[in-house]
């Protein structure tokens, strides 16, 4: 499997607010990434940036192995996105808003195609409906037609599941798979929700801040074994450094004044006489929790609410 | 390119508010033939009062269809830069507002091109507004009213100039004077334009336009010296009803008005170069801060 997006130290500020801070990931084909964070964490900005919308301060973004700077077109001929809402042009009816973009993608639009993609979403008997009759979950759903009408190696859904019924994000989670496994499409999917990550996501990117606190294959993440260890020592930066070359595994990271590390409790001997024998003073080592209590402990941020130590 | 300027414009050709500017115009229109039919003679001996002992002028005659056009033109042309703005000024901020633009930014196709295919859009829209002026103010006129020779009441300086143009010779100055307004319009869309990159909702730059229109007018009737010198000629509503040029025939020693002829083409080339330049640094202006814009709606 490639990578099919890298993106590297990628930087955004609005005003003083650093909305994306140093973020780097890589997707590889065929992936169901998740982009997970709270409201706010930053998820939203990069994806923008990923399609464009919004110019990186600095930093590269790589899709396709294509500078998504110098070469925007083709890579959006290969991509398909909905971003937050899938609006559309309400005074227009369902067959000609996914007729206006598919001409817009370069298609060669013919009524069976139209017609077909329209029916793939469960919307051909309400082809020529204007979408502004339309419920948020059928509006999602010609969003979603709007975005595969050009048959794209890649998808970015933002947010997919806002605003729908149960019923719809069981049929969001339903094409999602589909689209993966079934048309072998790479999809990128954000939510501030651990759950709706974890049934529909193989790898994932958690973010608070706009920095990347993990990056990994989702089960592993989540396996109760695994564990935030947090870490602070006389000299953070000549930590991290040897923690980095002698645990790559660890994902290590500096957040604010101490360095996160994901690691199984089992390690953490090994990582403090690692540190001791370099001569780096430990200050302290705090096994936090899980990764999941951890992701609840930054989206309850605002009641103060305190993991409790594994 | 011709794929986009095919959607732009049925897109366009879908919305309302596009059809407001036509039934708008066709309305004032009716008014105008209406109340000259009416009661036209009344306004003919107001407007010759002060020459009436000169010139002998057949009223019934002097308003034809040809004369008509020119009144309802006066007066409309100042009034239509809003309708353009309606349509212009919704060009970029109405896809903000509808949440479209961020849609439309990530299909493959350039922030250039999009800006100038809806430039090239607004500008069709004004094309058809004046044709339709053309169709109703004109045509429709000459039906109702029939044709004859033109007289055009014309202040120039300190007097009043009555000019006849027979009516051989008054078609062409008509489309020249569209052809004129088209360009003068386009201005005034390219504006709607910039401002409505900068919005996120249609009504802020229709309004900002219909206001920049107003202020830039007063100033360009401003007669003072060193507004008339330094100002005046560098704002574009001081070449907005530059097409009455066309109509303003050259005459010789004899004071015969000579057939054919302008009495200052050089002043309305001058007029097109200046409208023209507006439209290019607005449109560059356009297209330099939409590539520059973060989409953030």
């Amino acid at each position: 499997m490639g990578v099919m997006i890298e993106v590297q130290n990628l930087n955004k500020k609005f005003g003083d607010i650093k909305a994306v801070d140093d973020l780097s990931f890589t997707v590889n084909e065929g992936d169901v990434y998740g982009f997970l964070g709270q409201n706010g964490a930053g998820k939203s900005t990069t994806i923008r940036m990923l399609l464009t919308l919004i110019r990186p301060d600095s930093g590269t973004i790589k899709v396709f192995g294509k500078d998504i700077l110098e070469q925007r077109n083709e890579v959006l001929r290969q991509t398909g996105a909905v971003v937050e809402r899938p609006d559309l042009y309400k005074y227009l009816s369902a067959y000609d808003n996914l007729s206006i973009f598919a001409k817009m993608s370069g298609v060669k639009v013919t009524r069976k195609l139209i017609m077909d993609q329209l029916d793939m979403v469960g919307l051909a008997h309400r082809s020529n409906s204007k979408a502004k009759t339309f419920s948020q979950g059928m509006k999602q759903r010609l969003g979603i037609a709007v975005a595969l009408i050009h048959n794209p190696r890649l998808i970015i859904l933002d947010e997919p599941t806002n605003g729908l019924d149960p019923q719809g994000i069981a049929d969001m989670r339903s094409l999602i798979g589909k689209l993966s496994n079934e048309m072998g499409k790479t999809v990128i999917v954000s939510s501030h929700l651990l759950n709706e990550i974890e049934q529909v996501a193989s790898r994932m990117i958690i973010i608070n801040k706009g920095r990347k606190i993990a990056e990994g294959v989702v089960a592993e993440m989540l396996d109760p074994a695994h564990t935030i260890v947090q870490l602070g020592t006389t000299d953070n930066d000549k930590a991290l450094s040897l923690l980095l070359i002698n645990f790559p595994d660890f994902h290590a990271s500096l957040v604010e004044d101490t360095i996160m590390l994901e690691m199984g409790k089992s390690d953490i001997p090994k990582l403090i006489s690692t540190l001791s024998s370099t001569g780096v003073e430990i200050l302290s080592v705090q096994p936090r929790h899980s990764l999941e209590n951890y992701f609840l402990s930054l989206t309850n941020a605002e009641n103060h609410v305190e993991p409790a130590a594994n | 390119m011709w794929s986009l300027l095919q959607i732009e414009l049925y897109k366009i050709s879908k919305r309302p508010r596009t059809f407001i500017a036509f039934i708008a115009i066709a309305a004032i229109v009716f008014i105008f033939q209406f109340a000259f039919k009416a009661d036209g003679e009344s306004y003919m001996n107001l407007m010759l009062q002060s020459v009436n002992d000169t010139f002998e002028i057949d009223k019934s005659k002097a308003i034809n269809g040809y004369f008509m056009c020119y009144i309802i033109l006066n007066t409309l042309l100042i009034q239509v830069p809003i309708l353009v703005a309606l349509v212009a000024g919704d060009a970029i901020s109405g896809e903000a507002n509808m949440g479209t633009l961020r849609l439309l930014l990530t299909k493959p196709v350039s922030r250039t091109q999009i800006i100038l295919v809806k430039f090239l859009a607004s500008f069709i829209y004004t094309v058809m507004l004046l044709i339709w002026m053309a169709i109703t103010a004109l045509f429709i006129s000459l039906f109702i009213f029939g044709a004859d020779d033109m007289i055009i009441f014309r202040v120039k300086g300190d007097e009043s100039q009555i000019l006849q143009i027979t009516q051989d010779d008054i078609m062409w100055r008509y489309l020249a004077a569209f052809c004129y307004a088209t360009i003068a319009l386009t201005v005034i869309a390219a504006l709607a334009m910039l401002l409505s990159v900068y919005a996120e909702n249609s009504i802020g730059p229709i309004i900002t336009t219909v206001c920049i229109v107003i202020v830039c007018t007063v100033i360009s009737n401003i007669n003072v010296p060193v507004i008339e010198k330094n100002v005046k000629p560098w704002l574009f509503t001081s070449y907005l009803v530059g097409w009455k040029g066309f109509f303003y025939i050259a005459t010789n020693q004899d004071g015969e008005p000579i057939k054919g002829s302008i009495e200052n083409w050089g002043a309305i080339r001058n007029s097109l170069y200046i409208l023209l330049a507006h439209i290019f640094i607005l449109l560059g202006i356009t297209i330099a801060v939409f590539k520059r814009k973060d989409i953030l709606t």
